[in-house]
């Protein structure tokens, strides 16, 4: 709840200007969920559990991949007429 | 290492990374600092995740290491998409994102059931709806955006209702598992309904309702990842989903109030068209038209004009042409700014993008707030492949679909060019009286081949 509330007051301040780079890096902290999938592919309980962790590990891990670079990419574009004159 | 410490330091490195995420969004918060906050995001991920492999409950690292590197090698291709792109790779991510958590939840559910407490169950069921409709949903909305499946919204009668009903059947099903995990066999219909639900979902969607379904998306699959860590006890998944799933709501309440549409509305996916297609009155009221030579002489003499792109720029690759019309007239001393509609694109943000990536700097891009204020000493409007969001019939016509939608005030500028390939109505189907306007030039043609014809105008019939 607490969570939620502090995660509301900060990403309302973000500006329109940078809700693709807001949603695509959400999406890549989303994938944190990779540290269940870990344990449950790491404790080898049984061979479904491994099975469905280390797909959910593939899965999570493109996500960080993919959403840390792209953001990246994203706003590294972002530049304000006084850095820069065309 | 003694499994205290170990324990300890797991600990330490999970609430050091849930600090780093909070503090990845604060920094987002402004162009300046958001490339910090990227860095922050990623230390935090590399803490949790170093974290979690301390972890002495793991006996076998193969796996985990395969999947790890097949992960990343999946990942970079889909860091490296071309920015048009970017709306149908962030529905393929919330597609992998729920697909972890779905897989997650499947595999907890068959390792404790059937002694699953109350509270547990609960929350996994809400994890592995969430996950699954998630899952299938933006699957369908990647295939939509990525045109391998027809964009046109698909809906036939009672199509609320079976959707609800479908839903219902899921949360049915969920409620008589916690109360009785016993009937494993319930568990796989809990998956499969939510998959067909989410496919049903975005059936009736079209392209132009993508900004808000993407959010609800994106908070789907943040409330399901919030909901596993409520399964695994875990502090950091809670905060991390929260925050996802906070973010997605926000965008989307703030695109349904961008597109006039209630909130409830959206969030039961019953947004699809008003299919009444407010039939098209054929009349054939004179328009004023232009070519590029007017056109740019008129540019040319301004002192302030506003570019209001829409998807069409986006459509024809038209941003980096804009982008020298931009230089040509800011050259000239002309006052050159872009008003942005929040739906305009297929995501929230996705013309900013898209004009930042043609070197447009950021602090000429202004929100539809910002710039209508503007519009009364503006004397060119320039719009560019946008037709809804600057229909004055939003404003005026009650009778009309999209009246009470926000739009921008172009209308109020002394004068109004329009690019559009022909008088055709734009998503919505509605009739713009903007172009009927005396103030109003319509310039016939493709935005990207119509642009470069008023730069060469500009330039001095030189071109490139």
């Amino acid at each position: 709840m607490l969570a939620a509330f502090i995660g509301f007051e900060v990403i309302r301040r973000v500006s329109p200007l940078l809700h693709t780079p807001l949603m695509s890096l959400t999406n890549a902290l989303d994938a944190i969920a990779v540290v269940g999938a870990i344990i449950l592919a790491g404790e080898h309980r049984t061979t479904l559990a491994t099975i469905l962790g280390t797909v959910a590990i593939v899965s999570a891990t493109s996500n960080i991949v993919g959403g840390f670079i792209i953001t990246d990419r994203m706003l590294k574009m972002f530049k304000s007429s006084g850095a820069k004159k065309a | 290492m003694s499994p205290a410490t170990s324990d300890l330091l797991i600990e330490a490195a999970y609430i050091i990374a849930t600090a780093l995420f909070i503090l990845s969004l604060k920094w987002l918060s402004s162009p300046t600092t958001a490339r910090r906050g990227v860095f922050a995001g990623e230390a935090g991920m590399l803490l949790a995740i170093v974290g979690t492999l301390l972890y002495r409950g793991i006996v076998d690292y193969r796996w985990i290491a395969l999947a790890l590197v097949l992960g990343t090698v999946i990942g970079i291709p889909l860091g490296r998409v071309h920015m048009t792109a970017v709306p149908q790779r962030t529905a393929l991510s919330h597609a992998f994102g729920a697909l972890c958590v779905t897989l997650v939840g499947t595999a907890e559910f068959y390792l404790r059931a059937p002694a699953v407490p109350k509270f547990v169950m609960a929350v996994l069921a809400m994890e592995v709806i969430l996950g699954s409709l998630t899952l299938t949903g933006s699957l369908m909305a990647a295939g939509k955006l990525q045109e391998v499946l027809p964009q046109r919204p698909i809906t036939y009668k009672g199509q609320n209702f079976v959707n609800l009903s479908l839903l219902g059947v899921a949360v049915l099903i969920a409620v008589m598992l916690v109360r009785d995990p016993s009937h494993m066999y319930l568990y796989p219909l809990m998956v499969a309904i939510p998959l067909i639900f989410g496919v049903m979902m975005i059936v009736p969607i079209g392209g132009a309702d993508m900004p808000t379904v993407i959010s609800l998306l994106n908070s789907y699959a943040g409330l399901s990842a919030a909901a596993m860590g409520f399964v695994l006890d875990s502090k950091l998944l809670i905060v991390a989903g929260a925050l996802d799933g906070a973010s997605g709501f926000i965008l989307s309440v703030n695109m349904s109030k961008a597109m006039n549409r209630s909130f409830t509305n959206v969030l039961f996916g019953a947004f699809g068209q008003e299919q009444t297609a407010a039939e098209r009155k054929e009349e054939s009221r004179p328009v004023r038209s232009a070519t590029a030579e007017e056109a740019a002489a008129i540019l040319a003499a301004a002192n302030k004009v506003v570019i209001v792109p829409g998807f069409g720029m986006a459509v024809s690759q038209a941003q980096h042409k804009v982008r020298e019309l931009y230089d040509a007239l800011t050259k000239r001393g002309v006052e050159v700014k872009f008003g942005i509609h929040p739906v305009a694109g297929r995501m929230p943000g996705h013309m900013n993008v898209l004009l930042a990536e043609a070197d447009i700097p950021y602090d000429k891009l202004l929100d539809m707030d910002e710039i209508n204020g503007d519009f009364p000493q503006t004397d060119v409007a320039l719009i560019i492949g946008a037709n809804d969001v600057t229909n004055p019939a939003a404003r005026s016509d009650a009778s009309s679909p999209i009246y009470g939608m926000p739009i921008l005030d172009v209308d109020k500028a002394r004068t109004v060019m329009v690019i559009k390939r022909s008088m055709s109505a734009g998503f919505a189907g509605i009739e713009n009286p903007l172009y009927y306007l005396d103030r109003t030039l319509m310039l016939f043609g493709d935005a990207k081949g119509f642009v470069g014809n008023i730069v060469r105008e500009l330039t001095g019939g030189s071109g490139h």
